[in-house]
């Protein structure tokens, strides 16, 4: 069906990175006004957000599918799937990044900022002056303010997310062995248990949160120890939401004959994308929850 | 010569360039995007710079007189974010779109619509920035380093968009990064290896590389800082169990990579006018590679001494002060190899060569002071002084600015295809030269005799040093239209600049006609 060019592929002029630009435009300004609307009932922030999210995913859709279809024409050469490749690979890098100075900051805040509010080092005084009372422990279940909450154990559904999680990335790997082997049944099927994998941790992290908010009173303003737990955990979900919906469209496609076993980018970078979730998660969960 | 310019007839038959507005709006040309990001920053460069202005006339003389101290804090405040992220920063990216690819012997960029998509995001997030200065409570007054309290507890309402457009410029500054570290890697025609490639495709690749790995950081610090201000979290509040320092460590994890990433490129233009000029091979040329690396390397681990003053323990002080100082090392290297460049060389004084020079003695006290600040007992005394200010200028103005004109100067003939005004650009210079000295020196002596910064009013001994700093400071400003001037007339015409105007210029970029032509290297050359 296609043939291959050995020249690079420079695309003629293009309306979705306009379109992308101002769909950010109104995300930002959306999402800012929202933000500082919460405290009143207007709601044209939200509005303006959810115009910019339609724009974005308009541009996604329209944007890969004239990727897919150049691709499928042959005009793409090795050289320009190694550009796709490597291009995924440094986001990736860039997303490890993001993480990595929200864990900078629950080290930070464990190691140094909570025992030197309990007098460790040479503030002795700060601890007998501003909070005479206040005890140096992790998880940090009351403030120095005297703000209490509950600590979240690893055992139950951080634990069979764990499971679920090392199981998706087992199961994706054995899909996209199947799609290299051109055993497109092997595919289908093991594809869709990811993406059934993926749904089930958003439901059970979602129990995990009503549970955190409704009887544990562990809130994301229940001091640092539920803002790193929200954050982290949160962009993690956020993470695993785009992820599983990726997984999703990759599935779609897959059923439509899509892929080839050389020629099956958006499913590698997908895959990509996933085990790098799944390693983040695992991050979480000793340093988090276990630790 | 005779088998390129066939080249160049062929290539110039394929130039149907489209037409009007849609042209800039949907392109994917590497040329077109690079022109874009840097009349976009020439744009904010005047805006940042009127806001300088504001700053200057309201410490004419002591006392409050044409801004209110709020205001005043948010020109401060404005001009700085708009000079690192809107003015240094798409500059360079400029300069890596229109020159990479003809320096590496590439078609375009890896991923050209990424790119069209990575500029045309910096307008919004600029637009949404600069309104914010007018709604109600005002835009964000806590500095461009935005520490916490100030960017939490006490800052105004509109910070929700501030943070916000941070967040879309840090998207378009990593989708560029990129691009950028994609086509260095994968673009470069056969035969240029790595240790061929122009210093300054060298230092664009170390810098997307710090870009890639810090942008996400500064996005996690303004997401915690809308955490802080608008949902009640305590990452910054020590009542909650957080420490305002924890916001220093992040920020300036983020920011000292930061400070990088707005030099490293100017390394490779200073590398590639001074061998130009001085009409021999640059000295040394791997250990510039070498040397650009361990600066960026030391980067990571050197940001705490913006924090001499937070009471760290004295070990973490003494390891971030020797660490700093340390980068002078592979900073000295540089300095060493492009003064024995000069050695003996043929030199003459064009403008881009003036510029250059000129960067390199005054990026050189800017160092200085530099290391001056590293010295922790000493720091005690100049922190958050008029000498931090002078500091950061003389390696940000005299520095990547100086470097960015030397830049526009030496490859305007190759984007226009004339001659530039010599005489108009010389003017340009020597105002500069004479002006920026005039505005930043004395704000050491400021410093020294304890002047803090970010002040809209100041103690009746510090009038006179301040008159000399405003005076100076409005000429560079006025001064700076003349390269506007320059630029324009270039661009409409004047005497047609050969392929390769500079006798000793090197590179790929010069074996392409004068302008150069729409497509860049449709089939790659061939480099030995």
């Amino acid at each position: 069906m296609e043939q291959q060019t050995t020249n690079y592929y420079v695309p003629a002029q293009s309306h979705w990175p306009i379109v992308g630009a101002v769909g950010l435009l109104f995300i930002a300004i959306g999402a800012g006004m929202t933000v500082q609307q919460m405290t009143s009932e207007a709601t044209s922030g939200s509005w303006l957000l959810t115009i910019g999210i339609v724009i974005i995913l308009y541009m996604m859709f329209g944007w890969f599918n004239d990727v897919i279809k150049e691709s499928d024409a042959g005009l793409y050469s090795a050289q320009m799937d190694r550009s796709f490749r490597q291009g995924m690979s440094w986001f990736i890098f860039s997303e490890v990044m993001f993480f990595a100075a929200f864990f900078g900051a629950l080290f930070y805040v464990r190691m140094i900022a909570i025992p030197w509010l309990g007098g460790a080092s040479n503030n002795e005084m700060t601890g007998q002056v501003l909070w005479p009372n206040f005890e140096a422990i992790w998880p940090l279940v009351t403030t120095p303010a005297g703000d209490t909450t509950q600590a979240m154990g690893w055992q139950g559904l951080p634990l069979y997310n764990t499971v679920i999680l090392l199981i998706s990335s087992i199961t994706l790997h054995f899909a996209h062995v199947g799609l290299e082997q051109n055993k497109r049944k092997q595919l289908t099927a093991f594809l869709t248990i990811t993406v059934v994998l993926g749904v089930v941790f958003l439901f059970l992290q979602a129990e995990e949160y009503v549970h955190a908010y409704r009887e544990m009173g562990l809130t994301l303003s229940a001091g640092v120890y539920g803002n790193t737990f929200f954050l982290l955990t949160g962009f993690h979900g956020l993470h695993v939401t785009i992820g599983t919906l990726m997984l999703f469209v990759m599935l779609i496609r897959v059923i439509k004959g899509h892929f080839s076993p050389e020629r099956h980018f958006a499913f590698q970078a997908t895959s990509w994308y996933w085990h790098f979730v799944d390693v983040v998660w695992l991050g979480l969960f000793f340093f988090v929850y276990v630790i | 010569m005779s088998t390129l310019s066939t080249a160049q007839e062929h290539d110039e038959h394929h130039d149907h360039k489209p037409k009007g507005m849609m042209r800039w709006i949907l392109t994917t040309n590497h040329k077109d995007i690079g022109s874009m990001y840097l009349i976009f920053s020439f744009a904010m460069f005047l805006i940042g710079g009127a806001m300088a202005m504001v700053i200057r006339a309201e410490l004419y003389q002591p006392g409050l007189q044409i801004v209110e101290p709020n205001f005043f804090n948010q020109m401060t405040t404005v001009h700085g974010l708009i000079m690192v992220f809107g003015a240094v920063m798409p500059a360079f990216t400029g300069l890596a779109n229109w020159l990479i690819p003809m320096m590496i012997g590439a078609p375009d960029m890896a991923l050209p619509r990424m790119n069209n998509w990575s500029f045309w995001i910096l307008p919004m997030a600029f637009a949404i920035l600069l309104s914010s200065l007018f709604m109600e409570g005002g835009g964000p007054n806590f500095g461009w380093t935005f520490y916490a309290p100030l960017s939490t507890t006490y800052a105004p309402d509109s910070t929700a968009l501030f943070v916000f457009s941070v967040h879309i410029m840090g998207i378009s500054s990593i989708l560029g990064a990129i691009n950028v570290v994609v086509t260095i890697i994968n673009m470069r025609a056969p035969g240029m290896t790595y240790m061929k490639m122009p210093l300054f495709v060298w230092t664009w690749l170390i810098t997307a590389f710090l870009l890639i790995a810090v942008m996400p950081v500064l996005a996690a610090t303004v997401t915690m800082v809308l955490t802080d201000k608008y949902f009640a979290t305590s990452f910054f509040s020590a009542a909650g169990g957080g420490d305002p320092v924890l916001f220093q460590h992040i920020f300036w994890f983020f920011g000292h990579p930061e400070v990088y990433i707005m030099i490293l490129p100017s390394f490779g233009i200073i590398s590639a006018i001074v061998p130009a000029f001085s009409r021999k091979k640059l000295f040394g040329y791997s250990s510039m590679v070498y040397a650009t690396a361990s600066i960026a390397l030391l980067s990571f681990i050197v940001w705490a001494h913006h924090m001499f003053t937070t009471g760290m323990p004295v070990a973490a002080e003494l390891f971030f002060m020797y660490c700093t100082m340390l980068i002078s090392v592979p900073t000295g290297v540089k300095v060493f190899n492009w003064v024995a460049t000069m050695w003996r060389g043929s030199m003459t004084f064009e403008t881009p060569m003036l510029f250059a020079i000129a960067f390199i003695v005054l990026f050189t006290i800017g160092g200085f002071s530099g290391l001056m600040l590293a010295i922790t007992p000493a720091d005690f005394q100049y922190h958050d002084t008029y000498f931090v200010v002078a500091h950061f200028h003389y390696v940000l103005v005299t520095g990547a600015i100086f470097s960015i004109m030397a830049a526009a100067y030496y490859w305007l003939p190759k984007w226009t295809g004339y001659m530039y005004d010599e005489k108009l650009g010389k003017l340009h210079f020597w105002a500069s030269l004479i002006s920026v000295n005039v505005l930043f020196f004395p704000m050491h002596f400021l410093g020294l005799a304890g002047m803090p910064r970010r002040v809209p009013d100041y103690a009746l001994q510090f009038a006179d040093f301040n008159q000399l700093v405003s005076l100076g400071g409005f000429a560079f400003g006025v001064s700076q239209l003349i390269f506007l001037v320059v630029v324009i007339k270039c661009a409409r015409g004047g005497e047609k600049a050969p392929a390769k105007p500079w006798e000793g210029a090197e590179g790929l970029e010069w074996d392409m006609p004068s302008p150069a032509p729409y497509h860049s290297h449709t089939t790659p050359p061939e480099v030995k």
